[in-house]
């Protein structure tokens, strides 16, 4: 089995334990606008809606003709409308999602690609259209598109820190960004701007393994990031606890007014609690803000 | 060696090293430890930050002080320290090594060399010439030699059992010029001592060295008053002194061991201590020696010879004692002479003679049975001392009168003579002087002594060699012959005055104790040693230890009195020496012994053992130094944030290993012990299979339950047994299923199954495949059954009989089923077992089989669980139902079988079987 299907394994178990969205739906109640559920108003779609008396202007092939049969008057037969939404995620790649604070933890990378596939699986499942950022796999739906989704979340970055990349956003649709958020944020903040022009709103996941919040170091050390381009020499590591932490909580500061500010969701997530409440923090997330 | 208080340095110049330490220091502090290197993406959050304090990349100070104190631990180790280091006084000129050399020294005697082999180190590494001199031996001019020569003798000194004669001779042969003297004293004082002290300090200067041991010598036992008396001296009299007194002796076995222990307790201040020990005569007779406990010393032991022993003499006189007349009855003088000195038995001859006396004294007795004759004849032959003595009815008889009589040394002539009575021409007769053949050899013979009436032996040729004592005029009055072991003797005079004086005089008692009929009561006087050759039989060596003498020439009475009264020398070690029948021990201590110690002028430095000792302190420095790396090693982990569980434990591994490790295997045995043995415990043997295993433990859980139900036998829960570790003895049965796969059992299993065989355990062999190959062929089960009894003590085997006693011990079965129905093979029945007429079965009566071996799973049929419920089924429907009930009445004859043996075999119960069985 190589790792991509076991990384679709994986995603679909966690998919599973979840209740799928058509069975939730009573859960999700009329507020949920995604995928077949019908928006409550006519519209385009399948299902039937309702009947209504012909206005003028209506074109005559319009009218339904059976219906309008059985009585004098002329009526309309209209559909619910149904749209579905195209979801597009963004997974960092760079080499800093290698990082694992502890060789019994998988690094941080693999719970992004693994939160992400099973957002898909249920989004896809649910009727949605889901694609990844930039051009390689742009939002379809059907089973089909998680081969092609899985696919193409097994590849890594080579910079240190990752920058989301907005190309791929459709306008008005729902955009997910899964990354540790430890680069620089100015191509974030522009990756939101740029998305919340579009009418795109989304969540940022934060996710981050528990040695980058305790910062258990101590002693003389040597830092330096995944791919070595920074370093920093400390001789007592421990001193730089508290400041470190006061960065790092500024740094989450920033990501949430961020997400505010757009209208987007923050949620900081650590490798070593579960997936699933992270699942289902990003499916409520991705329910339209009420 | 250089010294500081009491701490020495073999090597001190290495000290020099400490100097180099401020250096390290500095070193040191210059390197901080290392970096370690993080790959961590939090980085971008730390770039800029700056540590707080600057001078922490130096090592913190008292991670320094912690190498430091390492490193000068190792310098100090290598250095050799030494506590209390022996002050070497290198001297120059000959070094004289000086021992008392006597049985006192024997107490610390190995202590004793190490300090001459001390002293001889330090003359080699001086290069003086030694000379070591025992002053016990005889004087000689000490030869100085070089302290190589004499190490390799040193070793082989011993000390001798005697003390150090006088003294002053040494002094005489001392060697001209200067030497030092070393004097490695006993502790006690010798004759002499002050003027070879004055000689010896004009050569040059003298140390001494005293034990500070105790030293406890041991006076010869004295029995007095029906106890036995002990006493002990010390030199010094010290605070009280609580010691053992052991008395040891053959056993009726002929092996020596304890006979008795009695304290002895010196009071405070007093230099003799004080023990008594009554014991009964018989093993009185048996002791050899006595030891003070714990005293490895010639001093401390007493040997005991006749002195304590008594004899048991019985006295049987020809005519009852008229009342009244009791001066002339014939037994009045022996009974006086030897009632202090032996046990006196009285009866007739019959009753003697059943008291295995060593001496029998007939006085004028004539009449003897022919019974008595051959009674007195056995017991000449095994070593008794037949003593008779002559009277009227013997003159008057026919006895030894044409032939010699057995019982008599010599023929008589009839009649006997008078000498110098009123009615005689001649004087009485006085005693010729013994003769050096004779035991009495030696004997002053008083001059009132005289004979007045005897009886005349005839003049045999053999007269002459027979006759140990003698008139003046040459006539026999004494004469011996020896009968098998034993002797008889005559005195050829009567046992009371009636004839002569004799046995109103000393000599008399002296001539009994000769004999070996008396014992004498305490010291031998030099009169009762001399004219005779003692033949020492025992020696002591200066440890106390006795050994057998081998060959050694005898020395002359004379000079073993002398050595009774001054003590053993050279020519006379201490020992049991031997003359004719009697024993005399010569002991280190004498009775009237006083051990005085040993007086030191004030200019001679005297050394006591009792110093302290040297003790090399390299292995605690180098040990310290270790200890403290390794606080290091972890120090430096913590610092460097390296601190983790992997390292701590590595480290605490190595710490581990250099404790040294002590930890005991654990009795892994004893749960199952208790759970065995609590009560019957069926058990069955763990194949490895864990399916196997769990129906045979459910199998024999039922097969329990089934024998509570019914039977008084109320077994606990089974047990799995390990062949290889569990101890087998404690399960009455084992049921073993067999599994094609299953490993032979090792040598030790086999060998402590055939234990089991052998002592009465049982295993059933279950091959579970219901015997399917048939005749001739093998499952796979089956051939590993062969394998696995092939090393069994396994007997010959048979399918069972109808008649064995399987069949009836509890039930009465013809078959055997468990969840299959095949036959069951047993040891085979001994081939001469006939069936009597009228009998349903052969009477065979001995022997539990001791394998049974099948293969019809029974476990299987057997098995319940915890409610009861059978586990597995067997055959179908009610005929199931009825195998399954058969199979548990198989379980229980096997199990009667293996708990009550052969009993039902018994044709006692042949009759209510009989009807049982409807016949």
């Amino acid at each position: 089995m190589t790792p991509d299907e076991d990384l679709r394994v994986r995603a679909e178990t966690l998919g599973q334990s979840l209740p799928a969205l058509l069975a939730a739906a009573d859960h999700l109640a009329a507020t949920v606008i995604l995928g077949e559920h019908g928006r409550r108003r006519s519209g385009m779609g399948d299902e039937f809606w309702q009947y209504r008396a012909a206005h003028p202007g209506d074109s005559a092939r319009m009218i339904d003709w059976r219906r309008s049969g059985r009585s004098d008057a002329h009526f309309v037969r209209e559909r619910e409308w149904q749209a579905a939404q195209s979801v597009v995620l963004w997974v960092d790649a760079s080499r800093s999602m290698e990082f694992s604070g502890d060789r019994g933890r998988a690094p941080k990378g693999d719970r992004a690609r693994l939160l992400a596939l099973a957002l898909s699986i249920l989004l896809i499942r649910a009727g949605e259209r889901v694609g990844l950022a930039g051009s390689d796999v742009p939002p379809r739906s059907g089973r089909a598109q998680l081969e092609r989704l899985t696919l193409a979340l097994r590849g890594a970055g080579g910079e240190d820190y990752g920058r989301p990349d907005v190309s791929g956003l459709v306008a008005h649709g729902r955009a997910v960004f899964l990354s540790d958020f430890l680069g620089d944020l100015a191509p974030v903040e522009d990756a939101l701007a740029r998305a919340s022009d579009r009418g795109v709103r989304g969540a940022l996941v934060q996710i981050l393994d528990p040695a980058e919040e305790e910062f258990p170091f101590d002693g003389r050390t040597i830092f330096e990031s995944m791919g070595g381009s920074l370093r920093h020499e400390t001789l007592r590591a421990g001193d730089l606890r508290s400041r470190y932490l006061a960065r790092l909580a500024d740094r989450k500061d920033r990501l949430m007014h961020l997400a505010e500010a757009s209208g987007w969701h923050y949620l900081c997530h650590h490798t070593a609690e579960g997936a699933q409440s992270a699942l289902l923090w990003l499916y409520r997330a991705l329910e339209p803000s009420r | 060696m250089w010294t500081i208080g009491s701490l020495g340095f073999t090597m001190p110049w290495l000290l020099l090293g400490l100097v180099a330490l401020p250096i390290l220091w500095l070193l040191l502090r210059a390197v901080p430890p290392a970096p370690i290197r993080r790959r961590f993406p939090g980085v971008a959050l730390l770039l800029g930050l700056k540590d707080d304090e600057a001078e922490t990349d130096k090592t913190p100070w008292w991670l320094l002080l912690l190498r430091m104190a390492a490193i000068a631990a190792a310098i100090i180790a290598f250095a050799g320290p030494v506590l209390n280091p022996e002050p070497r006084v290198s001297g120059s000129g000959p070094l004289l090594i000086l021992f008392d050399g006597g049985w006192a020294d024997a107490r610390d005697w190995p202590r004793r060399i190490d300090r001459a082999t001390a002293l001889l180190e330090e003359a080699q590494r001086d290069g003086r010439t030694v000379a070591i001199v025992r002053l016990s031996d005889s004087p000689e001019t000490p030869a100085f030699q070089t302290a190589e020569a004499w190490q390799g003798r040193l070793g082989a000194l011993q000390p001798h059992p005697w003390e150090a004669g006088d003294l002053a001779g040494w002094a005489a042969t001392l060697p001209e010029g200067a030497f030092e003297t070393f004097w490695l004293s006993d502790g006690l004082d010798h004759p002499g001592k002050a003027e070879l002290l004055a000689a010896l300090q004009a050569r040059g200067p003298v140390r001494a060295f005293e034990s500070a041991r105790p030293l406890v010598g041991l006076r010869p036992a004295v029995f007095a008053d029906g106890v036995v008396k002990l006493q002990a001296v010390r030199p010094v009299a010290g605070g009280q002194a609580d010691l053992e007194l052991s008395a040891r002796g053959t056993d009726p076995g002929g092996v020596e061991r304890e006979l008795a222990r009695v304290p002895l307790v010196f009071p405070a201040g007093s230099l003799e201590a004080e023990a008594q020990l009554s014991l009964p005569p018989e093993l009185r007779n048996r002791l050899q020696r006595f030891e003070v406990a714990g005293f490895r010393s010639a001093g401390a032991v007493s040997l005991t010879d006749d002195s304590l022993k008594r004899r048991k003499v019985a006295l049987i006189a020809g005519s009852e004692s008229r009342e009244g007349l009791q001066l002339l009855s014939p037994t009045h003088y022996l009974r006086q002479a030897l009632e202090p000195v032996a046990d006196l038995i009285d009866g007739t001859m019959a009753d003697v003679l059943l008291a295995s006396p060593d001496v029998i004294v007939l006085a004028d007795v004539v009449k003897l049975s022919q019974s008595e004759t051959d009674g007195l004849s056995d017991w000449l032959d095994k070593g008794g001392l037949l003593v008779r003595f002559a009277g009227p009815k013997l003159a008057a008889s026919d006895v030894s009168r044409i032939e010699e009589d057995p019982l008599m040394p010599v023929r008589l002539r009839e009649g006997g003579r008078t000498v110098g009575g009123a009615m005689s021409w001649g004087e009485p007769k006085s005693l010729a002087p013994f003769a050096e053949s004779s035991p009495f050899h030696g004997l002053d013979i008083p001059a009132d002594v005289t004979v007045s009436e005897q009886v005349l032996a005839q003049p045999d040729p053999d007269l002459s060699e027979r006759t140990i004592a003698a008139l003046a005029d040459g006539t026999p009055l004494v004469t011996r012959k020896a009968v098998g072991q034993g002797q008889v003797v005559l005195f050829h005079i009567t046992a009371n005055a009636e004839w002569s004086t004799l046995p109103l005089s000393g000599l008399f008692v002296q001539m009994l104790e000769r004999l070996a009929i008396s014992t004498r009561p305490s010291m031998p006087e030099a009169s009762d040693l001399t004219g005779r050759t003692w033949v020492p039989d025992t020696v002591l060596d200066a440890f106390g230890t006795a050994a057998d003498a081998g060959k050694v020439a005898g020395v002359p009475g004379d000079d073993l009195a002398k050595a009774l009264k001054d003590g053993p020398h050279e020519g006379l070690p201490p020992g049991l020496y031997t003359g004719d029948d009697r024993r005399v021990a010569l002991n280190v201590i004498g009775p009237q012994r006083v051990l005085s110690p040993a007086v030191w002028p004030a200019d001679v430095p005297v050394e006591g053992m009792a110093a302290a000792h040297e003790q090399s302190l390299k292995g605690a420095f180098l040990a310290a130094a270790l200890c403290l790396l390794l606080v290091d090693i972890l120090a430096s982990l913590w610092l460097t944030g390296r601190m983790r569980g992997a390292a701590i434990a590595s480290v605490l591994v190595a710490a581990l290993l250099i404790a040294p490790g002590n930890a005991k295997a654990s009795e892994a045995d004893d749960p199952l012990a208790l759970r065995a043995t609590t009560g019957v415990v069926l058990g069955h043997v763990l194949t490895g299979d864990p399916r196997v295993d769990d129906v045979a433990q459910a199998g024999l859980l039922g097969l329990s339950q089934k024998l509570s139900e019914r039977t008084s036998i109320e077994p606990d829960a089974p047990l799995g047994v390990d062949i290889e570790t569990d101890e087998l003895a404690f399960f009455p049965f084992l049921y073993w299923p067999v599994t094609a796969d299953q490993p032979i059992p090792s040598a030790k299993a086999y060998a402590a199954l055939n234990r089991y065989l052998r002592t009465g355990g049982m295993i059933l062999f279950d091959t579970r495949d219901a015997d399917v190959a048939g005749a001739g062929g093998t499952t796979p089960e089956g051939r590993r059954l062969q394998q696995i009894a092939a090393q069994l003590d396994v007997p010959p085997l048979e399918p069972i009989p109808a008649d064995h006693v399987l069949t009836r011990t509890f039930y009465l079965l013809q078959d055997f089923p468990g969840r299959y129905a095949g036959s069951i093979w047993v040891e085979a029945s001994p081939p001469d077992a006939e069936q009597a007429e009228g009998m349903p079965f052969r009477n065979l009566n001995d022997g539990v089989t001791p394998v049974v071996i099948g293969g019809n799973d029974w476990a299987a049929a057997w098995a319940t669980d915890d409610t009861g419920l059978p586990l597995y089924p067997v055959g179908r429907g009610f005929s199931g139902e009825r195998q399954r009930e058969i199979s548990y009445r198989f379980g229980i004859n096997l199990i009667m079988h293996v708990l009550t043996g052969n009993y039902k075999s018994d044709q006692v119960h042949v009759p209510a079987l009989l009807e049982r069985l409807g016949q």
